[in-house]
């Protein structure tokens, strides 16, 4: 009975969203206030029959419902229940409906915070996000329900790719998708200003709290991910251009380029047309990367599903909403006029290079991924392309960005004075260089150009990044000079955690070591400093695995400084072979054990590692997420008067008057 | 500086970035692109020695030899109308098996082996790379459905 209520309830929802898009847009079209009142209320519904739906997928997992296919096609019985409830969003029906759940949640927010938005305005909002709503749920029922029944019910199920059952899989999709999901705000908002006509300062300050939170997100599941595909699939690599990664990244350049033009936008009044092109961009790449993922047109860990019938509906609907939304923008955005006026060298122009090359980055990207796609699908050969491509576009396009955002923050608005700024930095740029000689010359090999170059780099962001922050305390003369809005600091602690994945990307993709050896028991191997002992191999039972697990115990000179038991996993419900590598953790370096195969006589294949500062990298994205959160907690964003709106946004004023 | 020029020279920088950008592009392009073979294009000469390039097909059965004290191993890669014997040194990943679908990434060398740099096999038992499914079913070689799991089971 419990999949047939959340069947029942995600009908409901797919009402509501109906009611949500079509009432609230056409009141306020023609302005009628009791049908924009249908907005906030049939938003909420929509939210709770989605949750509704949601817990009653859960609860089908949790109880080992195997009549409903997707369970049965997805869990097991002896599935420890952590990853029964993970498993919900394990495979394609379920992780498109937390999709439309979390879209449910952003829209609800937004129902909740608008306080001072005009009537009209909210509005054209949450209808947008009832368009976008309707799309994914109709998909859902159409395509890929996740409540149908298997008869007859088998005695078990297939369970979960072993690949997924880590508690990764809990954490890397729900943030991920907060953060895709989340640039759906944006995206309403720039087409509800689109929609209205009153593209201002206003529209960009409501805009902007909600795109830093939605960054956030997605900086945190992009970063969780990584770290989540550097101990699991035992290849000791943290990004791989993989096209499913690609595909989240590719949003996150675009959100980082709006999240800056946005700030332009709201304290300058420039940028207006662009912003809204880049917020649409943003959502665009946002749902290109669930058609790529979710398509089957990509092969790879992500790729559950090989339905046409599904790749199909997403491309109409990518049409639609991209089609649509670049419609509505090529016929409304010549009439916004952008009056601003900037000089060449200003905090303006400098916003916009980085806005350039974030642009050109994300393009070469899309560029790598769609390419091998298009030739395929036009019959023209089947290629691939190499992760050296990526890195080798990549790095020229975005070294520029590291340097200037060291500068950016402390050039003027409109008019920056360049004497000024070289005064402020010449001696930032030997000690960096300084700084990284030392470092690479005592630790590493200073004869490394790159990763002495991105080091000094590095060192560069992170000294100039706290910069305006000394400068203030030394004009204030002290502590009061500390107290600065949360939005200073949230773009400080942003920039110093760039810095900070910076230096782990610089020390550990050049300076990391591995080996792949044949050890017997006893047998020891060097790598680098250390000395890794294989003392043999061992069987281990998990709840719903065999493991043969190694140990290794691992020295630095004499000293023993970790045992490490690193696993080959083997699931006898699909009969999956898994390799669960061990890891020593230090913010200095990594030491990673990897079991490859038996041999005979005992021995086993291994991959060793040794990972200088690898960690650096996630520590860093965490930093940038909390960057962008204390940014979104500015007070600003939350005194902005009711009154103060009324003039602004003119929408309200006619409102008032009719 | 009026308004007009300022534009001009943003334009030109975006446009000299643009292009510089897409120059890079394509150069990197062009060296990275992998194209697939098939074991009968690699036979009948059709793919290029001296340039890193992706087979695929079945990991013929009973052809997996080891030596015994590196990890170096030699496989045979079919699609069923023809073969091409791969060697590579280092570990196979967990699904690599007998009668699975597998791409090996390398360089044929002049006496016709291939030497790999990397094999890919894929956390699915059910899964078979796309290309090599297109390869299979061009040789009627292709394992149906039951079949192809029954060899896994």
């Amino acid at each position: 009975m419990i999949a047939e209520f959340g069947q029942l309830a995600l009908v409901i929802a797919l009402l509501m969203a109906i009611l949500q898009a079509v009432f609230p847009l056409a009141g306020a079209a023609l302005k009628v206030p009791i049908w924009m009142a249908v907005a906030r209320p049939a938003a909420r519904a929509q939210f709770l029959f989605l949750a509704v739906s949601f817990y009653c997928l859960t609860q089908s997992f949790i109880s080992n419902d195997f009549s409903v296919r997707y369970v049965a096609e997805h869990s097991n019985s002896a599935l420890p229940l952590m990853y029964r409830i993970a498993a919900v969003w394990g495979a394609h029906e379920g992780s498109v409906l937390l999709w439309a759940l979390i879209l449910g949640l952003w829209t609800a927010a937004v129902s909740i915070f608008n306080r001072g938005l005009a009537e009209p305005f909210v509005a054209r909002i949450l209808g947008i996000m009832g368009l976008i709503s309707i799309g994914i749920l109709l998909f859902i029922l159409l395509t890929s329900n996740p409540f149908e029944r298997l008869i007859p019910m088998p005695p078990d199920g297939r369970d979960l790719n072993p690949l997924l059952q880590d508690f990764g899989l809990a954490v890397h999709p729900p943030m991920l998708y907060m953060g895709y999901v989340g640039m759906a705000v944006p995206f309403s908002f720039a087409i509800a200003a689109l929609l209205s006509g009153s593209l201002d300062a206003a529209w960009a300050r409501w805009s902007r709290p909600w795109t830093l939170i939605a960054w956030s997100f997605l900086t945190l599941g992009i970063t969780l991910g990584s770290w989540w595909a550097y101990y699991e699939l035992g290849w000791g690599g943290w990004w791989f251009w993989d096209p499913v990664e690609n595909a989240s990244f590719m949003p996150w350049l675009m959100a980082t380029a709006l999240i800056h033009s946005l700030a332009v936008t709201e304290k300058r009044g420039a940028f207006k047309v662009w912003t809204v092109l880049l917020a649409i961009f943003a959502f665009s790449l946002s749902l290109l990367g669930m058609f790529l993922v979710r398509s089957g047109v990509l092969v790879s860990v992500h790729a559950f599903a090989n339905d046409p019938e599904r790749g199909l509906f997403i491309l109409i609907f990518l049409g639609l909403v991209i089609g649509g939304s670049l419609l509505l923008y090529a016929l409304r955005a010549p009439a916004v006029k952008d009056h601003a006026r900037f000089s060449l060298f200003s905090r303006e122009s400098l916003l916009l290079l980085n806005n350039i090359l974030l642009v050109i980055a994300a393009a070469s990207v899309l560029l790598g991924t769609l390419y091998p796609l298009v030739l395929d699908a036009l019959k023209l050969g089947k290629i691939s392309v190499g992760p050296p491509y990526f890195s080798s576009v990549f790095t020229p396009v975005t070294a520029p960005l590291f340097v200037l955002a060291g500068i950016g923050p402390l050039v003027a608005w409109r008019q920056g004075n360049l004497a000024k700024l070289w005064r402020q930095i010449r001696w930032f740029i030997p000690a960096s260089l300084i700084a990284a000689a030392i470092i690479t010359s005592i630790w590493f090999d200073p004869k490394q150009i790159k990763s002495f170059a991105a080091l000094a780099c590095a060192i560069w962001l992170a000294s100039t990044s706290l910069l305006p922050l000394a400068q203030r305390v030394h004009l204030r003369q002290g502590w009061r000079g500390l107290k600065q809005p949360t939005g200073f600091y949230g773009m400080t602690l942003a920039h110093f955690g760039l810095a900070v994945f910076l230096v782990g990307v610089a020390i550990s993709n050049h300076y990391s070591t591995e080996k792949t050896v044949r050890l017997a028991p006893g047998d020891s191997a060097q790598l680098g400093d250390y000395r890794f002992v294989f003392q043999g191999v061992t069987e281990q039972e998990g709840p719903n695995y065999t493991a043969d697990e190694g140990t290794f115990e691992i020295y630095a000179g004499n000293e023993k400084i970790a045992t490490l038991k690193p696993q080959k996993r083997f699931y006898p419900v699909q009969r999956n072979i898994m390799t669960e590598a061990a890891i020593d953790p230090a913010l200095s370096r990594d030491i990673y054990v990897a079991l490859g195969e038996a041999m005979e006589d005992g021995a086993w294949s291994v991959r060793l590692y040794v990972k200088p500062a690898v960690r650096w990298i996630w520590l860093g994205g965490l930093l940038m997420m909390g960057g962008g959160l204390l940014a979104a907690a500015d007070r600003r964003y939350r005194a902005i008067k009711p009154a103060r709106q009324a003039d602004t946004l003119t929408e309200h004023a006619l409102t008032v008057k009719g | 500086m009026t308004p007009r020029q300022r534009r001009m020279i943003w334009v030109a920088v975006i446009i000299t970035g643009v292009s510089l950008a897409t120059f890079l592009a394509l150069a990197a392009f062009q060296k990275n692109l992998l194209y697939f073979y098939t074991p009968s294009q690699v036979q009948a000469g059709e793919a290029p020695t001296g340039y890193a390039f992706r087979v695929g097909g079945l990991v013929e059965k009973g052809s997996v030899k080891r030596q015994p004290d590196s990890l170096a191993v030699r496989f045979t890669l079919t699609d069923g109308n023809a073969k091409v014997t791969v060697f590579y040194d280092g570990i196979l990943p967990d699904l690599f098996r007998e009668g699975q679908g597998i791409i090996a990434i390398g360089q044929l060398q002049p006496d016709g082996l291939f030497k790999a740099s990397q094999v890919l096999a894929k956390h699915d038992e059910n899964y078979m790379p796309p290309e090599v499914a297109d390869a299979l079913k061009k040789t009627g070689a292709m394992p149906t459905v039951d079949e192809f799991k029954g060899a896994n089971r």
